[in-house]
């Protein structure tokens, strides 16, 4: 199986502009590691598909089909590209669920780039202020540049989005090839030692 | 196989008349149901230990104890009793006696509990959870089986020269099953010492229970018990049976949207489709169940919830006959192609055989040594003999 980098986004809009930076990260990641010789698939995850799942997970403990297969996804991605709107200084709720309910350890020592959207450039320390933290603690390896993109961003001709797309994507694509993500260990797949268990350890 | 019924011993409002039951009505009524289910056939009836409201079983053996008085024939269970919060010396007193007053029809299915705040209550941290329910099981496996227990753990005040009374009926204790979700290192224990294993099953995509009875079945051959297909395997599921499909989704559907556990969440129809609940005919129900061997191989023993979520108690008693109408064909279905290999779940009277038939191999093929000497002395009278 090739390895995939998964690009997963939170925009309710369609199109969203989160999907859309998402896309962008996605692409210009593949070029910098197929450059790299070290070519991925992309898999994207909209999260606006598995909003009912999500809520449906949360109170009832029940993950759905779907809601598995991302999971999954990620756990074997040997990077994750996360897009979030920002909502009230923040990560979207829905951003959050999504992190909220997924089983530990599976975003530990996986890269990660960090990107958001929103109204306008004032709301661009929301990575530094709410995404880090979140990733910091999910003990994700968390790329160095991250990307905002404001809605005055789209319609500006300059180019400076897709420079600072560019910049992430190979500061994150070294990343990848330095320390890609490894698949998460099937905790049924090897032994326990119950008499290790038994004395405590 | 085995079938039966267990139950959680759930206080919830009927959402259809908006009654709730009182403790006393439903404490009444689990004697009712486990009544029903011996009359209608049924092998099994377990019930759930819970310490706080809206459960009431927060003593089981008493229930049990009273339930065996006016039962004969159907085995009792626990579903689960809680082997994290409850003193495992208090378990061997408690399911000893039990075990005794019952003649034996009594056995044990052990879990964790998973409501945090219940645990500081016992002077436990839920963390522990799965330390707690090792040192404690070894200890109760200790207590009922040998005769002076010096015991020191870490949960638990030191035990020096305890001895179990009563005794375990016939000097052979209940057997055990462990349940737990998805938790590696308890289908591990069950399968280290050789006891039954059960999946609840019942909030859970299929992939959750193949995987932890998968585990189990691998390593119970791993240490020596037998083939993979001779672990004892014990699974839950629901349903709600009317003659016409169409009448039990409509009858069921308001219980089901705002049921305890999973209600206010995926529609009745993702539901079934995501997990064992059947809401449909009897022979909806009989094709269900005995699909259920694709997700773990022959098993020994099926337990339905059905009566949860404030269903009246006419109601879950319409269930059990249903459920005794159709016990034949899923018993011929179960028995249809299942290896001859594939034993029954252990009962008291089968483990009283099998420790007996030991005894007698042990007399047979005696091994005792002279304390000074090390020598045994059958050496000497064999060596008499072939001189």
């Amino acid at each position: 199986m090739s390895d995939t980098v998964v690009v997963i986004t939170a925009g309710v809009g369609t199109p969203s502009s989160s999907q859309l930076l998402g896309a962008q990260l996605g692409n210009a990641t593949q070029r910098v590691l197929a450059a790299a010789g070290r070519p991925v698939e992309q898999v994207t995850i909209e999260l606006r598909t598995l909003a009912s799942d999500l809520a449906h997970q949360l109170t009832t403990h029940v993950p759905s089909p779907a809601l598995t297969k991302a999971y999954g996804a990620i756990g074997r991605a040997v990077g994750v590209i996360v897009v979030t709107p920002v909502f009230n200084a923040s990560y979207s709720g829905l951003f959050k669920l999504f992190f909220d309910l997924m089983d530990e350890g599976v975003m530990a020592g996986r890269p990660v780039l960090l990107a958001a959207t929103g109204g306008t450039a004032r709301h661009s320390l929301v990575i530094d202020t709410a995404m880090l933290p979140l990733f910091h603690y999910l003990k994700a390896a968390i790329a160095p540049v991250g990307v905002f993109a404001a809605t005055g961003d789209w319609g500006d001709s300059s180019g400076q989005l897709s420079a600072r797309v560019e910049s992430a994507a190979r500061a994150f694509g070294q990343l990848v090839v330095e320390h890609p993500g490894t698949p998460v260990e099937d905790e049924f797949a090897g032994d326990i030692d119950f008499e290790n268990l038994l004395r405590g350890a | 196989m085995q079938f039966g019924i267990f139950t959680v011993g759930d206080i919830t409002t009927d959402p259809t008349t908006g009654v709730t039951p009182t403790e006393h009505e439903r404490i009444k009524a689990a004697v009712a149901i486990a009544q029903k289910a011996e009359e209608v056939g049924l092998d099994v009836f377990a019930h759930g230990e819970h310490h706080n409201p809206p459960f009431h079983p927060s003593s089981p053996t008493t229930l049990l104890g009273y339930i065996a008085a006016k039962t004969d024939r159907i085995l009792l269970s626990t579903a689960t009793t809680l082997i994290t919060t409850n003193d495992p010396v208090k378990i061997a007193e408690d399911y000893s006696v039990l075990q005794h007053l019952a003649d034996g029809r009594v056995d044990l299915m052990l879990g964790r509990g998973n409501t945090g705040p219940v645990y500081p209550w016992f002077g436990r941290d839920i963390r522990d959870g799965i330390s707690l329910a090792v040192e404690n099981y070894a200890l109760l496996r200790r207590l009922w089986r040998e005769p002076v227990v010096d015991w020191e753990g870490k949960f638990r005040t030191p035990l020096q020269g305890f001895t179990l009374a009563p005794q375990p009926l016939d000097g052979v204790p209940p057997f055990v099953w462990h349940g737990s979700i998805r938790s590696p290192q308890i289908a591990e224990q069950a399968a280290f010492y050789g006891d039954g294993f059960f999946h609840n099953h019942i909030f859970w995509p299929q992939t959750h229970t193949r995987q932890m009875v998968e585990l189990y079945r691998r390593r119970w051959e791993h240490y020596g018990h037998g083939p993979a297909d001779t672990a004892i395997v014990g699974l839950g599921g629901q349903f709600f049976m009317r003659r016409n499909s169409q009448d039990a989704v409509a009858e069921f559907r308001p219980y089901f949207d705002v049921a305890p556990v999973y209600g206010h969440g995926p529609s009745l129809e993702e539901f079934m489709a995501q997990t064992p609940l059947v809401v449909g005919s009897p022979q909806q129900v009989i094709e269900r169940t005995l699909r259920s061997r694709e997700v773990v191989g022959d098993y020994q023993r099926q337990l339905f919830l059905i009566d949860h979520a404030g269903l009246p108690l006419k109601t879950v008693l319409e269930q059990l006959d249903l459920l005794g109408e159709i016990l034949p064909e899923l018993r011929e279905g179960f028995a249809a192609g299942r290896p001859a290999q594939v034993p029954d779940a252990p009962t008291h009277a089968s483990l009283v055989a099998a420790s007996e038939a030991e005894r007698r191999v042990s007399t047979e093929l005696p091994t005792a040594v002279d304390d000074v000497t090390g020598r045994s002395p059958y050496e000497a009278a064999e060596a008499g003999a072939q001189a």
